[in-house]
């Protein structure tokens, strides 16, 4: 299948990659390839199986409701790229 | 020392005949001379190793030594260790130091085994030849012009150049199997579940896991016995009784059923490698095996279901990386979306981006059920064909990758050509089967040939014993490459 410049750029959008009209192009170009690739599973009839997802019947573990971790902020935070009193620091988001 | 299995090595440094400083030594010293060209490691901390050498000798003198204690291992740099760079072959991480360690990490160092440092791996263990890595491309050691294989391409060259005693991976759709063929030694992945992935930088959480690689199945028996183990940090880790991966080591071979998948020798397979498959397989039948002709018919699903599969979880886990809490923020950006979208733009190489673009479609709006439940149903019928076949065999066997390495460059503008290279191990991993591959012989250019063995769930304890019992009948393991300074 095809996909349209639009389906391109919208998609960045979602994945917040920014993309300059040249790579747009050539993505559009590589990833219609790849869904053709895909294609082939779509016509396969799949009515009645349940989709999977891990190998063995499982179930999410649930654990007691208590706090089992500690305070290591300091620690994370050495890492981050720009650090101020203990927050993570942004561009400023409202107005 | 560089052809000793651990076993020899734990011998001899439990004898005193060499220190465990001693051959971390060697290997840096190695590391240093081969490193340059190879391109195998991306990170060597010789102070941390020669300490952690030290701690070791101490342990072996007190009489406290297990298996893998002094034994110098090298890690792949998709697995956080506390204090060590970690950049999962990605701009994106390129200056992430980890504060924690991951379970495999920690499970090596409660053994004492000393991390000789991190190999080289294709960026987000998205690719199958180590060409996507931010810090270039590996050669593999039997032809420098070309590929190790990938993702684990770095620790599938570090071991065949004796860079390390041994080494971990990771393998979503093939990235230990195929990289060990190509390299021409053993690697495995474990049954879906079996060793936790706390630490381990996803890609596609329901398919990636964690192995050894190493130059014979008997030491991967003893990498397995440590990174094997219940972790409740990882949700998707199964709790089972404790079990000795090598204890059936040694059991002969008669009657043991092989299955081989008509889907895995028909077109596509170079007749280089279909030759030395046959040759195993007849090798097999010596040691009184019987062949099985089975079928896999949704097999020829299993590369579009995986690249819907694991492109969409991978857009999802890849999304953490936003420039905020850590690795690589734009230096200019104007306002909170655009220091996003120029921070993932910049961080992340080509084949990232492609499969978070495709990831992100199919996961969107409109597109979920045709695409990424429907690859989940087919999913389901790619097991179910596995679960018939072991009806009739104990294992299955075939190439695990349809031709030796390729060169550099060679699969470079059209990434669906790459991707046809995982075509004999993606349902193994969509299936959370066991797989492994171990050296088989040689093919075309005198290229290494691997020869995979897939099992039922949980039965890595017998194929470890099939691949050993056909390693003591051969010396395809044992052989090295030119031009490592041995």
């Amino acid at each position: 299948m095809s996909l349209s410049i639009e389906d391109v750029n919208k998609v960045a959008r979602l994945a917040r990659l920014a993309m300059t009209p040249e790579e747009a192009q050539a993505a559009q170009a590589q990833l219609s390839n790849i869904f053709g690739l895909i294609a082939e599973m779509q016509a396969v009839d799949t009515s009645g199986i349940e989709p999977m997802s891990h190998a063995q019947d499982v179930t999410q573990r649930l654990r007691e409701d208590k706090v089992t971790e500690h305070n290591q902020r300091e620690l994370f935070q050495s890492v981050a790229p720009q650090v101020e009193r203990g927050l993570y620091l942004v561009p400023q988001v409202i107005e | 020392m560089l052809n000793a299995s651990i076993k020899q090595l734990s011998a001899a440094l439990a004898a005193k005949q060499i220190s465990s400083v001693e051959l971390t030594q060697l290997y840096l010293d190695r590391i240093n001379a081969l490193n340059p060209d190879l391109n195998a490691y991306i990170t060597v901390n010789p102070d941390i190793s020669l300490a952690q050498a030290r701690a070791a000798d101490e342990r072996i003198t007190a009489g406290k030594a297990d298996a893998l204690t002094g034994i110098p291992i090298a890690q792949k740099d998709i697995f956080c260790a506390k204090g060590w760079r970690t950049t999962c072959g990605s701009k994106m991480l390129h200056n992430f130091v980890s504060p924690y360690d991951a379970h495999v990490i920690s499970q090596f160092n409660n053994a004492g085994a000393v991390n000789l440092g991190k190999t080289n791996m294709d960026e987000f263990a998205m690719g199958s030849s180590n060409e996507t890595s931010h810090f270039g491309s590996v050669k593999n050691p039997w032809n420098r012009n070309a590929v190790p294989g990938g993702s684990s391409g770095g620790t599938a060259a570090a071991v065949a150049a004796r860079l390390c005693a041994a080494a971990t991976g990771t393998d979503t759709g093939g990235s230990i199997r195929q990289p060990a063929a190509l390299c021409g030694i053993s690697g495995l992945k474990p049954t879906y579940g079996v060793v936790s992935r706390y630490g381990m930088i996803a890609f596609a959480s329901s398919l990636d896991q964690a192995g050894p690689m190493a130059r014979s199945a008997e030491d991967l028996a003893l990498l397995l016995n440590t990174m094997a183990g219940f972790d409740e940090r990882d949700s998707t880790c199964l709790q089972r009784d404790k079990e000795d991966y090598a204890r059936d080591l040694n059991k002969p071979l008669n009657g043991l059923r092989i299955g081989l998948p008509k889907e895995f020798f028909a077109e596509g397979l170079s007749g280089d490698v279909g030759a030395a498959v046959a040759t195993a397989i007849a090798e097999y039948k010596k040691l009184g095996a019987t062949v099985v002709d089975i079928s896999l018919p949704n097999s020829r699903l299993s590369i579009p279901v995986y690249y819907v599969l694991a492109p969409a979880e991978a857009s999802s886990n890849l999304s953490r990386f936003d420039g905020v809490r850590y690795g690589y923020r734009a230096p200019e950006y104007t306002d909170l979306a655009d220091m996003y979208e120029k921070s993932r733009a910049q961080g992340f190489g080509a084949e990232v981006k492609r499969r978070i673009m495709i990831g992100t479609y199919v996961l969107s709006h409109g597109y979920y059920d045709a695409y990424y439940l429907q690859a989940q149903k087919i999913r389901r019928l790619i097991a179910q064909d596995f679960v018939e076949a072991f009806k009739q065999c104990d294992v299955i066997m075939g190439p695990t990758s349809p031709t030796t390495a390729f060169n550099l460059g060679e699969k470079g503008d059209d990434p669906v050509q790459m991707y046809l290279s995982d075509i004999y191990t993606i349902a193994v991993n969509l299936a959370g089967l066991p797989g492994m591959s171990v050296p088989c012989g040689f093919g075309a250019n005198d290229m290494p040939v691997g020869l995979q063995i897939i099992g039922n769930y949980f039965n890595e304890a017998q194929m470890l014993n099939v691949a050993h019992q056909y390693q003591l009948a051969t010396d395809w393991h044992n052989r090295a490459p030119q031009n490592i300074g041995l």
